[in-house]
């Protein structure tokens, strides 16, 4: 592999661990917190398997880095800047209902995406991806239930979802965003991100029609994730998130 | 001096008799985590381990249990190496294990598959039967469980709630 690939698949495979590492400690914020209990555990048990695939996507681009950064080291000791993530996943929780409609814009991208990267020509990346897409596929499912529940259903329920809906659309854009670095891996690493677009659209707008819900104009759309330009809820997320592996270096339990 | 297990198959034997962390009715290779065990010409033992699920936490514990069992019968090298390929699937489940979970009190999962729908009405939905009384008067309550593995549901036949190992 040239080294502009190299350094290409280095920041796609921060992008694909950044993002479920971002949103599954979003997540983990509703433990002990949830609903009714099944939705705590659901919730954990999703953070649980984003997090686990962060882990194998960053050990992944660490290797590919080959500056001898594993996982942790990645995870633990960059700077928001150095985050890859969208913005979308990084917003805070709000109630239920937004954290659920996040939840369901992110997992009808990723499931696609996942399907795709499954049949990537770089073998590991592959495999990482296979195991994650059958995870993938319980995540939508829960989180598209709550949304045709949450839709279709109370006058306040509705309310929030489609609140949820209006406020979360502007930040899609950056799913869907191609830029060089999808350029260079486009038909052999990775699926084309544009060539996802209509089977998105496609998931998105049925079950947002089925729950009742009106699917927003396309209007202004965020940018600058990709590019570690993030919003100021990232910091404080990392702040938390980081504190232990930096205040104790090298620490082991 | 600890006897020496010298063949693959024996190695294999070895490794049977380490239970799965969280489901300990299984042993770790009938769940289907150790793929191949090769012992090299310089006695270096390699284990190939897939994961069940991403972020399984008991992962790390088989990993070093692994090493542990072998160790304990001579075998102080030992590599182990973390294959994705072909991802881990419950299909892979022999009729024997699926029947030693049932007898645990854990539902045996479905077939896995993939041709669903991604969100699909909520009565779509399998009745898994009931590990205790054998009724398909269930109901699913939740795909998310105590462990990554389980889905709760709830036989409304006995009145129980109860696990299911499910389909992936």
């Amino acid at each position: 592999m040239g080294s502009i690939q190299g350094g290409a698949l280095f920041e796609y495979l921060l992008r694909l661990g950044d993002d479920r590492l971002v949103l599954g400690h979003r997540l983990s914020e509703w433990c002990g917190h949830g609903p009714v209990l099944e939705e705590d555990i659901a919730l954990a048990n999703v953070a649980l398997d984003l997090i686990g695939q962060a882990t194998h996507f960053l050990k992944l681009a660490g290797q590919v880095e080959g500056k001898g950064r594993d996982e942790d080291a990645l995870a633990y000791l960059r700077d928001a800047i150095d985050y890859r993530n969208v913005k979308l996943v990084e917003l805070p929780n709000g109630d239920f209902g937004r954290t659920i409609v996040r939840q369901f814009l992110f997992d009808a991208w990723s499931v696609l995406l996942l399907d795709g990267l499954e049949r990537a020509a770089h073998s590991e990346l592959a495999g990482i991806a296979a195991k994650a897409h059958k995870e993938a596929r319980y995540h939508i499912r829960h989180s598209g239930d709550w949304v045709l529940r949450l839709g279709d259903g109370t006058e306040e329920s509705h309310r929030r979802a489609q609140t949820a809906l209006d406020e979360l659309w502007p930040y899609t854009g950056e799913l869907l965003a191609a830029d060089e670095v999808d350029r260079v891996l486009a038909g052999t690493v990775a699926p084309d991100p544009a060539a996802l677009e209509p089977a998105w659209r496609h998931v998105v707008s049925d079950v947002v029609r089925r729950a009742t819900l009106t699917l927003p104009a396309d209007g202004y759309m965020h940018s600058g994730g990709r590019q570690g330009r993030h919003t100021e809820h990232l910091g404080h997320l990392l702040d938390e998130m980081q504190i232990l592996a930096r205040s104790h270096p090298g620490a082991k339990w | 001096m600890v006897s020496r297990a010298s063949t693959e198959t024996e190695l294999f034997g070895l490794l049977r008799g380490i239970p799965d962390p969280e489901v300990p009715a299984l042993d770790i290779v009938e769940l289907g985590i150790v793929r191949r065990v090769e012992l090299g010409p310089d006695g270096v033992v390699t284990v190939d381990v897939t994961p069940t699920y991403s972020g399984c936490p008991a992962m790390r514990v088989i990993e070093q249990e692994i090493v542990a069992m072998l160790c304990a019968n001579g075998h102080d090298r030992v590599e182990l190496r973390t294959v994705y390929s072909p991802a881990w699937t419950t299909d892979w489940l022999s009729d024997e294990a699926k029947a030693k979970l049932k007898a645990y009190g854990i539902a045996a999962p479905g077939r896995a598959v993939v041709d669903q729908p991604l969100v699909p009405l909520t009565s779509a939905v399998r009745h898994a039967a009931c590990p205790y009384c054998g009724s398909s008067n269930t109901e699913r309550k939740s795909e998310f469980g105590a462990t990554a593995c389980k889905a709760i549901h709830y036989c409304h036949h006995c009145q129980q709630p109860f696990e299911e190992f499910k389909a992936l």
